[in-house]
């Protein structure tokens, strides 16, 4: 099963609801695509909603630390929310578990942004 | 696809992301009927998995021309799975460690740290041309109800 996506908006932060797999290929490539078109379209608060992402690989984990790097060198910040158990494992052994902001419920979430 | 009938079932496969799903469909099946708990099953198949890109992309690097070839043997004891490339030879030692500080963002090289991390052997063979990668998970070993 290839990745999903979809946006919402919740004061002034854009969730990117993903699920299915984000592996090399297809999933990758939508998560980039997806954050460059935030990003484009000057959403600079994007929360990245994990829930149902059953499965990451390493390149889907790069994506993830690529997508990171892009939105705060555009001056925004990108959040993780709602990991899986494997998600979870994967980031501590990776030591990104640190790096990344990560939050597991929505609302708290959103109140983290540092709101322009 | 091709399969071979007696000991390890071996299969030679095109250089493609087809190829790493197929490998990775036959390693989570060989280790659902190892008897493995859930965790790892997913760890040997994301090792697996890794193991399959690596040939393809960093070895064969798509090209038509090549192939890879995918070993799955249990053996009673172990779960070995041999992974070879036609590419121009890995050496591990020269791979930069994605845990150290400066690595920590960059956007790939975690692949065969994942593959270590979650098997417990990894043997690597240059076979002029190309890589044989060898991945040995020890039956009897695994944590239960993680």
């Amino acid at each position: 099963m290839s990745m999903k996506t979809s946006t919402r908006q919740v004061d002034g932060v854009t969730i990117l609801d993903l699920s299915g797999r984000i592996t090399l290929g297809e999933g990758s490539v939508q998560l980039r695509d997806a954050v460059r078109d935030l990003l484009s379209k000057g959403s600079k608060n994007i929360l990245l909603n994990l829930g149902d992402v059953n499965y990451i690989d390493s390149s889907g984990i790069g994506e993830l630390v690529s997508a990171f790097t892009t939105v705060r060198n555009q001056g925004g910040e990108l959040k993780l929310l709602n990991l899986t158990k494997k998600v979870h494992d994967l980031l501590q052994i990776t030591k990104l578990y640190t790096v990344f902001d990560i939050k597991d419920d929505e609302a708290s979430a959103i109140a983290a942004f540092t709101k322009a | 696809m091709t399969e071979s009938q007696a000991g390890p079932t071996n299969y030679t496969l095109d250089s493609s992301l087809d190829s790493v799903n197929r490998v990775e469909q036959t390693a989570e099946q060989m280790a659902k009927t190892a008897g493995l708990d859930e965790d790892e099953v997913f760890r040997v198949t994301m090792a697996v998995r890794e193991a399959a890109v690596n040939a393809v992309l960093h070895g064969n690097s798509y090209d038509p021309a090549k192939q890879i070839t995918a070993s799955f043997e249990n053996t009673g004891d172990s779960l070995i799975i041999k992974i070879c490339d036609q590419g121009q030879g890995l050496d591990p030692a020269t791979l930069p460690d994605p845990l150290a500080p400066e690595n920590l963002l960059r956007g790939t090289g975690r692949g065969i740290f994942l593959i270590h991390s979650f098997m417990d052997e990894v043997h690597f063979r240059l076979l002029h041309p190309g890589t044989e990668l060898t991945l040995i998970k020890h039956l009897g070993t695994a944590p239960t109800g993680t």
